[in-house]
């Protein structure tokens, strides 16, 4: 077959929303309503918004285990909770606070704003986004399962051996730790994988690397750290789960195993974790906080740059998290080092960030408040780690309220705030709809002054001795005015948490109408209607520079951006797919319609690890082989989508 | 805002001149090919995670870690060769591919699939012939789980190369649309180069001082 049947110049035309272009798109691209439309859909921006819905609901779950713990530990000696009940709060607060939540979050903000920021009209793999998100839903029901027969993880998010192996813990709750990690991870692995090839491939032609909005800089730097890192801590929980179920010895010290290798893989993982649920975070306020300070941000290639260099050095931390385990002075001394040093590419995000606010006009919105709020939380929260990355310093500190209270100034500091400003500057993209800034405003400063009252004591707590993962203490320790008033903390914290959630119910029917772009931003996505249809652009937009919507006031380059006149690309679900570092057109992309096989691949993948957990080994096996059909029917070789020689136009 | 590079900043519609592309997967421009280096790099990153337990435990134990016995190399030396050999075979298959030569696809692939599925099977003679199990020591537990996974590797590229032959068979490729045979053959060659460093690890090293 000759080649140039396989090619086509695509149409140059200008089109907007109006034109009868755009209708034709919206009937090739739009999600079939119902049910089974609900079911099958494979749009990034339904996925995305149900992505980051999903993990406000767990981030309402761990809440709500926090506030339990609060209460017991409110003052001394109570007995709310038994001490293996603790344990089960306290471990799964932590797994869903950090696995099921600030990850996810972030994963839904990308994957609903990725195609919109690069230019294009769904992410690289859409039926992939989709298994993803159920994946990922169903990873998090199968933890939670474990509270229906009263066997949650009860050794912590970290999990350590030797506490977690069968001798000590034998009942079902470290297997649904165990299984539900590897659950996850496939979920996890499969966005990175997505993330990565999307940014790489299918952005708008002229968008170089250079030109990268940071929060696509963020997610793609995470997803290398995610494929790096996250087969360490699947394999952790193979080897946990062999251990567990078939009586191998890879953390059982008794028969030659090593109790600290579960620390080593664990840690390998979650430290370059620890920048995963932050990085992204970072990008957001580096691409929203210049919008509100009428400039672009300073310092854009020093910030990718440092981006770049904390998810590398990332990588070369993770023994800090086991200063108290005895290992060799030499690896003290580089961990030790190799912490202080992954502070100077944070602490340049932080000056390009002030210098931002200090040289632009800011207009103080409730979405800047939380984003001045998470750089001021951020730098006490990399103080405090700071402090204990010298080895002399954390091992008086280490395992005591000090280190809870340092890791909830990073993670609610870089995480919680960031991704609530985030909410306030892309609902109206989302929804089309502003959310209430009076109500806002009310909500950042309860929220502020919650998180303060709740973690600025647990310092002193620390400090005074008190040790972490204790489910009550004595009367008479110096305890017990510092508990009250961070117990009362939470509590501010948690109803400022709520005042968001009841803006956002509120807003979504009642909120002013929001227009393409109510904060006057300067990137791609704010050319769309709000919310957008589902093919995104009308025409594939031409970028040429970093502010396509600022240009006329900013005189970035030579050229000019053009949104409105660019290729059109109807015929049938097509992408452009252009070159890697200079973005120049390279292909079409065919895009699959939307499918059943991402849930039901989903679903039977579940399902065969609960036949794990339960020894039903038959059973597992017949969901293993259902799940490969279901894998073959999704990666048959379709005509229609350009992959096999039977090509029918 | 002075770092913009001149060279790529297009006069207005300049990048967009529409000129003929390839529609749909071709080569290396399909994004399946670029999804399947990510997978590369995933499943790479767990190796070494299992090779760094290995040495770990190997740093910690020393030689008295190991079984008394080192590993014998009759047959996993020529299981060895055999790996290698698929992968020149799997290769020779996709150059017929991109020549458009649908017997050498076919036969190609053939070839690999029966090779791989030979180095699986004196690959479970070898596990049959150890005097150790997973669970009878930390190093048992160790030597199955990373031949084991890699097993796993092997089957899958298996389930790959047979699909990829039916697939021929029913005449789904041509010398243009061919993209899975690549996608499929680099996975093939990541599972034997993994081998070689396993078996460096396993069978070499114990020799080595």
């Amino acid at each position: 077959m000759a080649v140039g049947t396989y090619e086509r110049a695509p149409t140059l035309e200008r089109a907007d929303y109006a034109s009868p272009v755009a209708s034709e798109l919206e009937t090739i691209w739009e999600t079939k309503p119902g049910i089974g439309g609900w079911l099958s859909t494979v749009d990034h921006k339904e996925l995305g918004i149900r992505y980051i819905a999903t993990a406000f609901a767990f981030l309402i779950l761990g809440g709500i285990e926090a506030l339990v713990m609060r209460v017991q530990l409110a003052r001394p000696n109570l007995s709310l909770l038994t001490p293996e009940q603790y344990n089960q709060i306290f471990s799964m607060h932590g797994i869903t606070m950090i696995f099921l939540y600030a990850q996810p979050v972030l994963t839904g903000f990308s994957a609903y704003l990725f195609p919109l920021l690069l230019g294009t009209r769904d992410l690289a793999f859409p039926r992939l986004n989709a298994f993803s998100y159920w994946a990922y839903l169903a990873a998090g029901l199968f933890m939670y399962a474990s509270f229906l027969v009263a066997a949650a993880p009860n050794d912590g998010w970290f999990n350590y051996a030797p506490y977690s192996l069968k001798t000590y813990n034998p009942g079902p709750n470290m297997d649904f730790y165990a299984l539900g990690m590897i659950l996850l991870g496939i979920s996890t692995t499969a966005g990175a994988i997505n993330f990565l090839v999307t940014v790489l491939r299918t952005r708008a032609p002229g968008m170089s690397i250079n030109r990268l909005p940071i929060l696509t800089w963020g997610t793609t730097t995470t997803s290398v750290g995610i494929l790096l890192s996250m087969p360490a801590v699947t394999l952790a929980c193979f080897m946990l789960w062999a251990d567990r179920q078939f009586g191998t010895h890879f953390f059982d010290a008794t028969a030659r195993g090593q109790p600290l290798l579960w620390q080593h893989l664990f840690w390998i993982f979650a430290h370059p974790w620890v920048y995963i649920i932050v990085l992204p975070a970072m990008g957001i306020v580096s691409d929203a906080l210049p919008i509100f300070c009428r400039r672009p941000l300073v310092g854009y290639t020093v910030v990718v740059l440092g981006t770049i260099a904390t998810m590398v050095m990332g990588f070369g931390v993770w023994l800090h998290h086991m200063f108290a385990t005895g290992i060799p002075f030499i690896a003290l001394s580089f961990f030790s080092g190799a912490s202080f040093v992954i502070t100077i590419p944070s602490a340049v995000a932080v000056f390009a960030w002030v210098a931002t606010i200090w040289t632009g006009r800011p207009v103080i919105t409730t979405a800047f408040l939380f984003f001045a709020g998470f750089i001021s939380m951020f730098v006490i929260g990399g103080v405090s780690g700071v402090m204990t990355a010298s080895v002399a310093a954390d091992r008086q500190l280490t395992d005591t309220y000090f280190v809870v209270a340092h890791i909830h100034y990073v993670l609610i500091g870089i995480n919680l705030f960031p991704v609530i400003g985030g909410l306030f500057v892309w609902f109206p993209k989302m929804t089309g709809r502003m959310l209430n800034e009076r109500l806002g405003k009310w909500s950042f400063w309860i929220i502020l002054c919650g998180f303060n009252l709740a973690f600025l004591p647990m310092h002193w707590t620390g400090l005074a001795g008190m040790p972490r993962r204790i489910y009550t203490y004595q009367d008479g320790m110096g305890w017990n005015t510092v508990n009250l008033v961070t117990s009362i903390g939470a509590f501010f914290l948690a109803l400022g948490i709520l005042l968001v959630l009841i803006n956002i119910f509120l807003s979504v029917r009642n909120g002013a109408v929001a227009g393409p772009n109510p904060w006057d931003g300067p990137t791609l996505e704010w050319v769309t209607p709000s919310p957008p249809p589902p093919y995104n652009f009308a025409v594939i937009p031409a970028v040429a520079s970093r502010h396509p919507l600022w240009e006329d006031r900013l005189r970035e380059g030579m050229g000019h951006s053009s949104v409105h006149r660019g290729l059109v690309l109807d015929d049938g679900k097509e992408m452009l797919a252009t070159t890697v570092l200079d973005a120049e057109p390279d292909a079409i992309l065919k895009m699959p319609e939307d499918s059943y096989s991402p849930l039901v691949v989903a679903v039977v993948m579940t399902a065969g690890f609960a036949g794990l957990l339960l020894h039903w080994w038959v059973f597992s096996g017949i969901c293993a082989w259902l799940m490969f059909m279901g894998l073959l029917v999704w990666l048959w070789p379709e005509p229609k989508l350009g992959q096999s020689a039977r090509w029918d136009r | 805002m002075s770092d913009i590079s001149m060279t790529h900043a297009p006069t207005s519609g300049a990048a967009v001149r529409p000129s003929p592309l390839p529609v749909g997967s071709i080569g290396h421009k399909a994004s399946g090919w670029w999804g399947m280096l990510t997978i590369i790099l995933t499943e790479g990153s767990l190796f070494s995670y299992l090779l760094f337990s290995y040495y770990y435990f190997a740093v910690q134990y020393g030689r008295e870690w190991l079984p008394s016995e080192p590993p014998k190399f009759r047959l996993s030396l020529p299981n060895t060769i055999i790996l290698i050999v698929s992968s020149v075979v799997v290769w020779w298959a996709e150059r017929g591919a991109k020549r458009g030569s649908w017997g050498q696809l076919v036969l190609g692939l053939l070839g690999g699939f029966i090779l791989g599925c030979v180095f699986v099977v004196i690959q479970l003679f070898e596990w049959k012939d150890k005097p150790f199990t997973y669970a009878s020591s930390a190093y048992g537990s160790l030597y199955f789980t990373i031949t084991g996974f890699h097993m796993a590797h092997v089957v899958a590229g298996l389930v790959i190369l047979l699909m990829l032959l039916v697939w021929s068979l029913m005449r789904y490729f041509d010398s243009e649309r061919n993209a899975p045979v690549s996608i499929g053959a680099i996975y093939w060659h990541f599972v034997d180069v993994v081998w070689l460093t396993v078996f460096f690890s396993l069978y070499i090293t114990p020799y080595l001082g």
